[in-house]
């Protein structure tokens, strides 16, 4: 009797031991990769895509965030137009369209024999509702003020019809590929939060809120059908949970891969394929154009000198962005090269400017999100800006509800760090309200023109307000973030860039 | 006797209403205004008026607090800020899969804790005792987001046994929800099993001590089976009421342990709702929490009853 209990303690003796053992040689060993395989596990039509932010409900015409298109558009809903890979307006739903010459209607032919997941048909009269659709109070999100410009929409016949604007707008089009343009049944969007019916490969055969969104494959689908049957986005938060999902083999891919100190998980190039790209997401060093000390154009400018941005790239994105310049992502036609090369690192004009605008030993009240990219950017922003006899007082706000309060709704700030993620967002600095407060007259006119002229017109009247945007410094646009996508080798046809609010599943494949 | 049940049952209502109230001012006060985060960067001001017209908050504190309440008296607990779904259903649906893992890591922290507690004391000078009350230390010092990470890495990752983590309900599969629950339950089990253990050894060590277990001895027992034979129950007392108090730190374990694993439970609801200012879903959970720890308060002073008659008659 006595004896069991000392076996008892002896094994639990060893298990402690074990473990401990264990840890070690886990934390020894970590840049070793797992023997586990994914592939094995995985029929070769079922994929599952591991993603941070999960979706509050199906219905985004009404609910905000980045989620929900992402997974149901171009994928469950389709629109006229879609926004290919490289960031180029592609025909969807409408297989061409013509422009007016005074750029003011588009008149759309239609794929025909088109219908939606329940069987109802897709037509002209279709389009005509969705367009209004977005333009009455049924949508309530902000971005359905996309939809202002077009002043009517007639029905020509049953695949062709001519949306006309109220003033020209090069920007509409660009829209019509978000959300915005996505094309519901007006038949079945009583449930939208729900129930998704659309005309797109895939319909949404569950949703897990807390865990996962699956997609079915579509089997009335008019183009051309998806490779895989089953797509499922699993939805994890946590970095180190997703990055052991993948080692696990319970996700195969991880798109907008964030946490880049532990990429060396994943080099095995055997077992794991890294693939970068671009995206629309400009780590910007907002600084407060309206009050403050940074309403002097020299101030600002000091600061653009004295930021070593190519060491925030490395250290923070693990060496992984590119320089811009501005606020201009590279895949946008109007890019500017030279604008990178503006304000090179150069602390010794940066005391100079600093001492012309008369700011030295100033102290900058720095309004950081608490997110874990920014706050480290912000130390090394802090530091370089200490290095040229500036003071810097850095105050982490609670992303979003407390930084949105403060600094973007409130405008209390010196200077913030921020990933503004949206895309030809360059038009933002063109409203005076805007938390930057940025107030030119001559810049807002160019956007105007851009948005009015021809798609030449448009380049160069962009080009023009982001290198008017450099020359005053507005902002210290401190890197364009990489898109970083980590899979399991095998698994093809994944967007490499984030360039559209979709993340498009219909080319997946196995190899 | 019923007295006495009717003032704890007094106590317990006062203390819930006061609770109420906390959890709603704390919260209320919070920085960050749920109409803000909900039109995130595009809002305007008039949006945001409206928008806090639509939520109530512009109304005064103690007006939301009295509508709140009386909502939640009758089982509304209102919709999310940001989903706009049904809170009380929210909350419904995951506090079922919370209550496993609190549940099965309870029984599982006093299987681990009561034998191991009971060893270390009744062989507390032999080496084995010591071994013990050391691996019990070693316990409480490691955070169960730390055991539970350590766990992921060998058994999912290394040896790929069990999933890294996700949630399959018992009814639909009941063998992958054994596979998705052991390792949670083994992080948040064997952490608070080491800290209960402590308390086992040290109530087991002082009973060890009394007249009655040494004339027991003197007897010809051993000391195990005298504690079992005249101490368990001495030793209870004060065992069931840290496990009470334990329960606490279970629930607080299971909110990360939560987000570890990728568990879809209160824990990573509560989680989304803060970074969201979803506060009425925050407000309703943190207030279900605080009254299930109030309610196994209560059910411990009772349970003291049960066990000691000593008590029950002092009581009668």
């Amino acid at each position: 009797m006595s004896r069991s209990p000392r076996k008892i303690a002896m094994a639990l003796t060893a298990v402690a031991a074990s473990l401990t053992l264990a840890a070690c040689s886990a934390g020894a060993a970590s840049t070793s990769t797992s023997s586990s395989s994914s592939t094995d596990a995985e029929t070769p039509t079922e994929v599952t895509i591991g993603f941070g932010a999960e979706p509050a409900s199906l219905d985004f015409t009404t609910t905000d965030g980045a989620a929900i298109p992402q997974a149901l558009l171009d994928n469950v809903y389709e629109g006229l137009v879609t926004m290919d890979d490289n960031g180029d307006i592609q025909p969807l739903l409408a297989e061409s369209w013509e422009v007016s010459d005074d750029n003011l209607t588009y008149t759309f032919t239609l794929a025909s024999d088109v219908a939606f997941s329940n069987g109802d048909a897709f037509t002209a009269e279709t389009v005509k509702w969705n367009i209004e659709n977005v333009q009455s109070d049924n949508w309530t999100i902000s971005l359905k003020s996309y939809m202002d410009v077009v002043d009517s929409v007639e029905v020509i016949d049953d695949t062709t019809v001519a949306v006309t604007l109220s003033s020209p707008s090069n920007d509409w089009l660009f829209r019509m590929t978000t959300r915005v343009g996505a094309m519901f049944d007006p038949d079945a969007v009583d449930d939208l939060a729900t129930t998704a019916v659309g005309t797109g490969p895939y319909v949404v055969s569950s949703f897990n809120l807390g865990d996962s969104l699956v997609l079915e494959k579509n089997d009335g689908y008019w183009g051309d059908e998806p490779e895989m049957d089953t797509v499922t986005f699993k939805y994890i938060e946590d970095a180190n949970a997703m990055n052991s999902a993948l080692l696990s083999g319970s996700i195969d891919a991880i798109p907008g891969f964030a946490s880049l100190d532990t990429l060396d998980q994943f080099s095995d190039e055997s077992e794991y394929q890294i693939l970068e790209g671009g995206t629309s997401a400009e780590m910007v060093l907002s600084l407060n154009n309206a009050s403050g000390i940074f309403t002097d154009v020299t101030a600002r400018q000091a600061v653009n000198y004295a930021i070593d941005r190519q060491t925030i790239i490395d250290s923070v994105a693990g060496g992984y962005g590119q320089l811009i310049g501005s606020m201009v992502p590279t895949t946008d036609p109007w890019f500017d090269e030279s604008l990178v090369d503006a304000y090179p690192y150069d602390p010794e004009k940066a005391k100079e400017l600093i001492a012309e605008a008369g700011i030295e030993g100033e102290t900058i009240r720095f309004q950081v999100p608490s997110n874990s990219d920014t706050q480290q950017v912000a130390q090394l922003v802090a530091s370089n800006l200490e290095q040229v006899g500036l003071n810097v007082e850095i105050e982490i706000l609670e992303f979003p509800a407390q930084w949105l309060e403060q600094v973007f709704t409130g405008h209390d700030f010196d200077m913030s760090v921020i990933n503004h993620v949206e895309a030809r967002d360059l038009a933002t600095y063109a409203n005076p309200d805007y938390y930057w407060g940025y107030d030119s007259e001559e810049f807002q006119e160019l956007i105007a023109a851009a948005d009015a002229g021809t798609a030449e017109e448009q380049v160069e009247y962009l080009t023009e307000a982001a290198a008017l945007l450099s020359e005053e410094a507005v902002s210290d646009w401190l890197y364009l973030q990489a898109n970083i996508t980590i899979a399991v080798t095998g698994l093809e046809g994944l967007p490499m860039n984030s360039t559209s609010e979709s993340f498009n599943v219909t080319d997946l494949s196995w190899s | 006797m019923l007295l006495k049940l009717l003032s704890r049952t007094g106590i317990l209502l006062a203390s819930t209403l006061v609770g109420s109230m906390i959890v709603f001012g704390l919260l209320a006060v919070l920085p960050g205004d749920p109409a803000t985060v909900a039109l995130g960067v595009n809002a305007t001001p008039e949006a945001v008026a409206q928008l806090q017209q639509e939520f109530g908050t512009d109304r005064p504190l103690v007006v939301q607090y009295l509508d709140w309440l009386g909502g939640i008296l009758q089982g509304d607990f209102g919709t999310s800020y940001v989903t706009g779904a049904d809170i009380a259903q929210q909350i419904g649906q995951r506090i079922a899969v919370t209550g496993w893992l609190v549940g099965t890591s309870l029984v599982l922290t006093i299987l681990i804790a009561v034998p191991l507690g009971v060893l270390a004391a009744v062989r507390q000078r032999k080496a084995s005792g010591t071994v013990l009350a050391a691996m019990s230390q070693f316990g409480v010092a490691v955070p169960s987001f730390i055991a539970a990470l350590l766990l992921i890495n060998i058994f999912a990752v290394r040896l790929g046994w069990v999933p890294s983590g996700g949630w399959t309900a018992p009814v639909e599969d009941p063998a992958e929800f054994l596979r998705k629950l052991i390792l949670p339950v083994v992080s948040i089990g064997l952490v608070q099993g080491a800290v209960l253990s402590r308390y086992v050894r040290s109530a087991a060590l002082e009973i060890m001590r009394e007249d009655f277990i040494r004339t027991a001895r003197a007897k010809g027992l051993t000391p195990l089976r005298a504690f079992i034979k005249h101490g368990s129950r001495n030793a209870a007392v004060p065992v069931v009421t840290v496990i009470g108090l334990q329960v606490a730190g279970l629930l607080v374990d299971t909110i990360v342990v939560e987000r570890v694993f990728v568990i879809p439970g209160l824990g990573s609801l509560l989680f989304d709702g803060l970074a969201n200012r979803d506060l009425l879903l925050v407000q309703g959970i943190a207030l279900i929490i605080v009254c299930l720890i109030l309610v196994l308060n209560y059910i411990v002073d009772l349970l003291y009853i049960v066990i000691d008659p000593r008590l029950r008659r002092q009581l009668a």
